[in-house]
């Protein structure tokens, strides 16, 4: 749909005869093309502006590699500063070593809250974990179902909540559960909310407290617009995020929502969900991010090599 | 920690009493119009547009009008295609009964809620409603679509999870043509757009409705989530190669989400947007003003 980000970058700087450096003039008008990649993958507007800048600074001055053109090293640039801004390695999940483990779902309303916990839970047991999960959500229409249903399909132990009781006595009811089945993951699915619900939040915050679980996972769409930044810096001040996943990747968004994410929270994404079924979660590799939110596809693994 | 406190621009701040039309002020409207998603053709289209029409105007508050109205313009004017009986103009359509509108849309975005609250819209006008269970695959969407049915008094044809979604619509349009149905509402599993063999899936449904009633599905509507970003085009684009969207409902607007990404749909597409959902709750469905949603991107 977009032209190429390289393509682009080549039209820029095909004025520049061969090799040269970058300088003042010429990066601004690449970089102006850098900037619309980035608000057409949903970069947030400051986050782009200050990706921007930083990649500027770096980028003056730089003698252009001998094996690259002028576009090539400007996109080696916003690589190199992507890759620090995300981080270069997976990030898995941190049990401290407790005995009973508990993963906090949360997020908005359709994130993919309910079947993230069944594709954890999967990926828990092939770990070698036993996980337990449990329907926190006593609000959406048949949201203890799905998860009822979920666990049936995977043959994971779900606890018994019912929509009469209060999410934090039902996590609570379910670390004893847990541990009379033998389990040691709890997986609790929250029901999805605004960021703006105060009242939702609070209750949040009650389970952080009641319960302290060991990871709270924001799950996130990844066609999030530009609101993603006030959604993840919202949750995160609530709650003190331990990491993100960010779901339905297996679709064409290019994903800027991860960058926005990352900026304002700093918190690592943890794992990738594509697809529908409790296979479809991956790790994620933040290296893999940069030439998908650039729209750049192969261009960018040639770089690397460079 | 830069970005941290970024969050919202104060929109009354950059039309303040005495605020000179500058560079500053544009800058300003261009983020304004980014951060709403309106995306950045039309975002730089409206610049152009405004910058042009400044040169006339001596206030910011003269500009923010003008910005308003030219916001307003991409939306077409509410044509006789909106739904069933929510404008006069639909009025003066051709009665069809029952009357199909088949409920479409990636995963997650709200369908299934909104067709509750439209169900529910119907039959307090007094009309006969029937949905039709068309999501056997996601876990207990059965369930769920269900307990929309009888909140909002409707009937419900269902068949076992894993049936063949085709066959269900088939069934229910068949059902309401017996029961003397009013409208059918048939929601159907979420979907990313990218996904060949499940739009292939849609396609079906939608022909064996019209194998059964020649003419529907009458109505199309996705459901679109007003926190989704330039992806939105995408997904309007790839539905309505597959099954000629007539409408566009977007939901999830009591987030801080504005949805701007509707008006390049609407705008390029010629779709109407004709409903918005502002909650979790069966009332919480509003029909959608051009003139109010442009408003609120200035809040
Ligand atoms: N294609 C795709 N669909 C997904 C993915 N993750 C979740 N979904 C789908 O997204 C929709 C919403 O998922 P849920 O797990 O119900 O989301 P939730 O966050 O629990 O929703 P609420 O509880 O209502 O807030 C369902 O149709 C899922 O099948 C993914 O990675 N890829
Ligand atoms: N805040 C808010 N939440 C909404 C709105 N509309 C739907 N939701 C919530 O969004 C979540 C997903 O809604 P569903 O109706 O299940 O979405 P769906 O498109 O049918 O999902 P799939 O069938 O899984 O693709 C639920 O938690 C709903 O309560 C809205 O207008 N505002
Ligand atoms: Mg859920
Ligand atoms: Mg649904």
């Amino acid at each position: 749909m977009f032209e190429n980000l390289s393509d682009r970058l080549d039209s820029v700087f095909k004025k520049l005869k061969g090799h040269g450096t970058l300088n003042e003039k010429n990066i601004d008008d690449g970089l102006k093309q850098v900037r619309m990649a980035l608000l057409e993958a949903d970069v947030n507007y400051k986050v782009a502006k200050s990706v921007i800048s930083d990649i500027k600074e770096r980028a003056l001055g730089q003698e252009v590699m001998q094996s690259l053109t002028p576009g090539q090293q400007v996109i080696k640039i916003v690589n190199d500063e992507f890759t620090r801004m995300m981080g270069s390695e997976h990030q898995g999940l941190n049990f401290d070593g407790s005995s009973l483990g508990s993963i906090m779902l949360i997020g908005l309303q359709g994130s993919g809250k309910t079947t993230t916990a069944g594709k954890l839970a999967l990926y828990l047991r092939k770990e070698g974990r036993k996980p337990f999960l449990v329907p926190v959500d006593v609000y959406r229409p048949a949201a203890i179902d799905q998860l009822k249903k979920i666990g049936q399909q995977l043959d994971v132990p779900v606890f018994e909540s019912t929509t009469e009781m209060k999410p934090l006595k039902i996590c609570q009811d379910a670390l004893l559960a847990a541990r009379e089945q033998g389990c040691d993951t709890l997986l609790l699915d929250t029901a999805g909310r605004l960021h703006l619900d105060e009242e939702l939040m609070a209750e949040l915050k009650g389970i952080k407290q009641g319960i302290n679980p060991s990871e709270i996972l924001l799950v996130a769409d990844a066609m999030t617009g530009q609101d993603a930044v006030n959604i993840a810096g919202s949750f995160d001040k609530a709650l003190d995020l331990d990491g993100v996943v960010l779901t339905k990747m297996d679709g064409d968004a290019r994903g800027g929502a991860a960058l926005s994410i990352k900026a304002v929270t700093g918190k690592p994404l943890k794992f990738i969900g594509v697809g529908e079924k409790s296979t479809a979660l991956e790790a994620f590799h933040p290296d893999r991010m940069a030439s998908r939110i650039l729209g750049m596809g192969d261009t960018l693994s040639f770089i690397e090599k460079a | 920690a830069k970005t941290r406190k970024v969050l919202t621009t104060d929109i009354n701040e950059l039309f303040g009493p005495g605020k000179a039309i500058d560079e500053v002020l544009f800058e300003e409207l261009e983020e304004l119009l980014i951060t709403s998603d309106l995306g950045i053709d039309i975002t730089m289209e409206m610049m152009e547009r405004i910058k042009k029409k400044s040169k006339k105007l001596s206030s910011a508050e003269e500009l923010k009008q003008v910005l308003k109205e030219e916001l307003i313009d991409l939306f077409p004017n509410t044509s006789t295609d909106t739904s069933t009986g929510t404008s006069d103009t639909a009025k003066e359509k051709p009665v069809t009964k029952p009357h199909v509108i088949m409920v479409v849309g990636v995963n997650g975005t709200g369908k299934t809620t909104t067709l509750g609250k439209l169900a529910m819209k119907f039959t307090s006008q007094g009309k006969k409603v029937l949905i039709a269970a068309a999501d056997t695959f996601r876990a207990a969407a059965i369930e769920q679509v269900e307990i929309w049915a009888d909140r909002s008094n409707s009937s419900i044809v269902r068949h076992k999870a894993g049936a063949d979604p085709a066959a269900v619509a088939y069934d229910a349009v068949e059902a309401s043509i017996a029961r003397d149905i009013d409208i059918v509402l048939i929601d159907t599993a979420g979907r990313l757009h990218t996904q060949k063999n499940l739009m292939e899936e849609l396609k079906k449904i939608k022909r064996s409705v019209n194998k059964k009633m020649p003419g529907a599905p009458h109505e199309v509507l996705m459901v679109l989530d007003a926190t989704t970003g330039q992806n939105a085009i995408s997904q309007a684009t790839l539905f309505n190669q597959a099954v000629e969207l007539t409408q566009i409902a977007l939901t999830k607007l009591d987030g801080t989400a504005k949805g701007g990404i509707v008006a390049a749909i609407s705008s390029t597409m010629k779709l109407p947007i004709t409903y918005i959902g502002v909650g979790e709750k069966i009332e919480d469905l509003q029909e959608f003003d051009a003139s109010r949603f442009v408003t609120a991107l200035f809040d």
